[in-house]
């Protein structure tokens, strides 16, 4: 479980986050949605510890991270796999040797035991058949299989992903989301994802934040999100001509 | 930025790439890859620039030492003279930055972009030390090998124009051969060392510090180029005071 209590973090006179509060919790695939701009990606490398924030904690199962050491914090990230935009998979290595990567700089144990935990982690991907390509190699799906298999090969607590289905189309993305939801269930990981893509957001979202100008606008699950009363909330959900299209018929019956 | 920051950052870099590694087996294959990469495949370069430079050399010295109150060998000892002191780590030197610097700086400065540098941060990676303290020190293992290699080649080249008859090969052998000074070999390898720090640790300072999109990288890397050749240019006069003069 990681609690934000009271963030509040600016650039300069830019103040991007104001006084943010949220518990994302185990075993659930948290979201935070919102437009582009409105600092979803801030709030996640605040949590994760890239920017330090002014104000507010952040709390990964009750230590807080901002009153941590550089030492401390690059422990805690051992516990941190992360899923970024462009999967920033090592060009230079295969997929295997990416997704061995980690723990051959980390784990103590047996040749044999990384590599069967490497095996484990890209079938559970299904990427086995792929494990001797080079990221340049694969389609951008398969590359974020990849990330995603690297991301979880030390069993990590928590789990960030920030906007996993940039560009990928609509059925990949829905792979994609699904992994990391049956992922975070299977294992209990502590997943955050950044998004604005409304179909992620009725896959998986167990709980959803919805940022706004830099202030926490709205929170619930997906089922409630139709009947917030939000207007910013609304304007984001039924941004797409398809869901203006979609609603206008659902009004008119 | 202006030059102070410039500095300053630059030595924050370096202080992070000092530390002692998360692993040392990982530091000890990224070494030897560094050493391939770096080292090894420069050497075609190295000995095919060296056996012209040795050529043209020896013609020109032909010409300058025409006096005939001038025993013949000194063609074949200026030669020598100027390849050892300075063709073969200086000059050397500064045709690796173009080669080694850029590879440096654009294969830095495309992770930076990419989010690699990023990634490797998250899972815990001192990504300083990971990524560019292998460079350097397989850089800097691998010059002097270079710069031997230069040297010797660079002689063969004046010895190959010999053969063709613009001085008696002889006398080239006697004149590479007459009143050699050991020294100058140790003052050529010191500086190269210099150098090979300079190239390999700014290149990765300016790949490591890229911003932007693939121009960016491309900026990057030919900053890199220009930067340590005029380090190297400064360093070469303050080493020839202290270590020569
Ligand atoms: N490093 C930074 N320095 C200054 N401003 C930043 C920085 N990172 C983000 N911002 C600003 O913070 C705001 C929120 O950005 P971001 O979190 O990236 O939005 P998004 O919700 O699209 O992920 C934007 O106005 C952006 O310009
Ligand atoms: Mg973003």
């Amino acid at each position: 479980m990681i609690e934000v209590k009271n963030v509040t973090k600016s650039f300069g006179d830019l103040t991007v986050l104001h006084n943010i509060s949220a518990v994302f919790e185990a075993g659930k695939t948290n979201l935070i949605i919102g437009q582009s701009g409105s600092g979803k990606t801030v709030l996640m490398k605040s949590v994760i510890g890239i920017h330090r924030v002014e104000e507010g904690q952040i709390l990964y199962d009750g230590r807080d991270i901002a009153a941590m050491t550089k030492k401390e914090v690059f422990r805690l990230r051992r516990e941190v796999g992360m899923l970024f935009q462009g999967s920033a998979l090592f060009d230079s290595m295969t997929v295997e040797e990416n997704v061995r990567f980690p723990l051959e700089m980390f784990s103590d144990k047996s040749r044999d035991e990384w590599n069967e935990r490497v095996e484990f982690c890209l079938n559970r991907v299904e990427l086995g058949r792929a494990a001797k390509l080079y990221p340049s190699e694969i389609s951008g799906g398969m590359q974020k299989r990849a990330a995603i298999a690297r991301a979880i090969v030390l069993q990590p607590k928590y789990l960030f992903c920030d906007e996993p289905n940039s560009g990928l189309d609509p059925k990949t993305s829905l792979t994609i989301d699904k992994l990391i939801h049956e992922i975070t269930t299977e294992f209990g990981i502590t997943t955050i994802v950044n998004t604005h893509d409304m179909n992620s957001v009725m896959e998986i979202g167990d709980k959803v934040i919805f940022i706004h100008k830099g202030y926490k606008s709205w929170e619930g699950d997906k089922d409630s999100i139709f009947e917030s009363g939000n207007q910013d909330l609304e304007d984001l959900v039924f941004a797409s001509n398809l869901y203006k299209k979609v609603k206008k018929y659902h009004n008119l019956k | 930025m202006n030059f102070f920051e410039h500095v300053g950052r630059y030595s924050r870099l370096m202080a992070g790439v000092f530390t002692k590694p998360q692993r040392w087996s990982m530091l000890f294959k990224q070494y030897l890859a560094e050493i391939e990469k770096q080292g090894i495949q420069s050497l075609g370069i190295t000995i095919i620039i060296s056996i012209f430079i040795g050529s043209a050399i020896t013609m020109q010295m032909v010409l300058n030492t025409e006096n005939p109150m001038l025993p013949k060998y000194v063609t074949g000892l200026t030669t020598r003279e100027t390849l050892l002191l300075e063709f073969s780590s200086t000059i050397l030197c500064l045709i690796l930055a173009g080669k080694v610097g850029s590879n440096i700086a654009s294969e830095i400065g495309t992770m930076r972009i990419t989010e690699q540098i990023d990634a490797l941060k998250i899972m815990g990676v001192n990504a300083e030390n990971y990524l560019i303290l292998p460079k350097i020190m397989g850089f800097v293992t691998i010059v002097p090998v270079l710069v031997i290699f230069s040297m010797f080649f660079g002689l063969v080249g004046g010895y190959l124009i010999a053969t063709t008859g613009v001085i008696s090969p002889a006398q080239y052998v006697m004149g590479i051969q007459y009143a050699f000074n050991p020294y100058y070999v140790t003052y050529s390898v010191v500086k190269s060392l210099f150098f090979a720090f300079i190239i390999s640790s700014v290149s990765s300072y300016y790949g490591y510090y890229a911003y932007g999109g693939a121009l960016d990288v491309g900026k990057a890397s030919t900053n890199a180029v220009v930067n340590s050749s005029i380090i190297i240019l400064l360093f070469n006069v303050i080493l020839t005071d202290l270590l020569l003069v």
